[in-house]
């Protein structure tokens, strides 16, 4: 995500000090993306390095630094807001572990398809409940939520579609095998897992 | 909290050998009051059937299933027929009103079917609408209704008066995804009001309003997700993810 034009963004409402738009990125995006105050200022002086943003209160960042956006800064916001994202494959590490466990011995990859699918349906289970208590008003939290539940949702689509497949055309090297039942005893409490960091995936 | 639906060793099998098919094999699964569970597996997994046994609309050919506390083998068709008319709610996909009554009238059939007065009926019809904030629809025919209102009222008949076991088969199939979403909001709310919910679906972001996921496989449970531990885990440090 890029933190440069969303700053570009609040700025485009009017002037603001580094503070107001660390705190205005957080409450706009459901507080779901943390910012690094010094990021905050790292960006902004580069924008302003740039030409897209002007400050005054002195050289050095700081909190009484206050910044506006520049009629070069708000043609580059423009431009980024029409440009295409990114939609170059990644290299997507769930599809690359299923890719290397067709070839490794002794690995049951329905099994493992399956435990990374209840993986997946356990985390978009916690972003469904941060979509059930969002306050009705709360669309950015709402909209960051799907957003994220969508993504999962074509990861889990995915797998089934990858164990579909096994099912028919079993693996090359380690044979899919047919998943064992499990007992349904009441289940313990797990280790909660954790998504990777927004900012490291982003 | 003790289990309101618990399913024990169930196996269902169709035909005979050399050509029977297992639905199910040795099922365990309970339900507590209060809590909403989605079955999610590959199309012939046994869902359905497990979703069909559990309702007492079909038997087992083993095993044992509990409602509320009573047996199903040791009772009698009688008292199975009361049980589902009381005690058990179901929700079809393609929600099963009756186009000649009213919202509120195909809300009340269940109970003036089990011998409720008209009015009594009538009343428990419009509270349960009320509870899914549907009363405005009390008056309107089923043809007057959008997809989503349409399964709001069948929601609304199947948790009418005391049901305690709401039971629903790809409740939102014909529905867009925020309709779908809002009758899953509504399952959960009916849940949280104490009922027991099992829904089957095949669609992981429906299934993941529910608070426990069981994944079935060739009419075996394979698998099942761990409680949540809640929204404000996301936003907690990193750590490195269970494969």
């Amino acid at each position: 995500m890029s933190v440069r034009h969303a700053l570009l963004a609040l700025l485009s409402e009017g002037p603001k000090y580094g503070l107001q738009l660390r705190d205005e990125f957080e409450a706009r995006t459901g507080d779901v993306w943390p910012l690094n105050v010094g990021q905050v200022y790292t960006t902004l002086q580069r924008l302003e390095r740039d030409t897209f943003v002007e400050s005054d209160g002195g050289d050095e960042p700081g909190p009484q630094k206050h910044f506006r956006i520049t009629a070069a800064g708000s043609s580059e916001l423009s431009t980024w807001l029409r440009t295409p994202s990114d939609t170059a494959p990644p290299r997507d590490e769930l599809v690359i572990k299923v890719l290397v466990a067709l070839r490794v011995p002794g690995v049951n990859v329905s099994e493992l398809v399956q435990a990374h699918r209840r993986h997946l349906i356990e985390l978009m289970q916690r972003y469904t409940r941060l979509k059930e208590d969002a306050a009705d008003d709360d669309l950015a939290l709402t909209l960051v939520a799907d957003a994220e539940i969508y993504r999962l949702d074509s990861v889990i689509r995915w797998l089934d579609s990858a164990d579909a497949r096994l099912q028919r055309e079993p693996a090359p090297g380690a044979r899919a095998r047919r998943l064992e039942p499990a007992p349904i005893a009441e289940p313990a409490q797990r280790e909660p897992t954790q998504p990777q960091s927004t900012r490291a995936r982003r | 909290m003790s289990s309101l639906l618990e399913m024990r060793q169930v196996s269902k099998v169709y035909g005979e050998e050399p050509f029977e098919v297992h639905a199910l094999r040795a099922v365990d699964l309970s339900v507590r009051a209060g809590e909403l569970v989605a079955i999610m597996g590959p199309s012939g997994s046994g869902q359905s059937t497990l979703l069909t046994i559990a309702g007492s609309l079909e038997e087992s050919s083993s095993g044992e299933v509990v409602v509320d506390g009573s047996v199903f083998s040791s009772m009698s068709r009688n008292d199975r027929a009361r049980m589902r008319r009381r005690t058990i709610g179901y929700v079809f996909q393609d929600f099963n009103l009756l186009a000649g009554l009213n919202a509120v009238e195909n809300v009340a059939l269940p109970l003036e079917l089990d011998g409720v007065g008209i009015k009594s009926a009538h009343a428990a019809g419009l509270e349960a609408l009320g509870k899914l904030d549907a009363a405005e629809l009390a008056d309107r025919f089923p043809d007057e209704l959008s997809g989503g209102e349409r399964q709001r009222v069948a929601i609304a008949r199947a948790i009418v008066g005391d049901r305690r076991l709401l039971l629903a088969d790809e409740p939102t199939g014909a529905l867009d995804s925020i309709n779908g979403e809002a009758v899953m909001r509504l399952l959960r709310a009916a849940c949280k009001n104490g009922v027991a919910g099992v829904v089957v679906t095949h669609d992981a972001q429906l299934a993941s309003w529910a608070d426990r996921v069981v994944f079935l496989r060739d009419g075996h449970v394979v698998d099942q997700t761990a409680p949540p531990p809640g929204p404000e885990s996301l936003l907690e440090p990193s750590r490195s993810p269970r494969p």
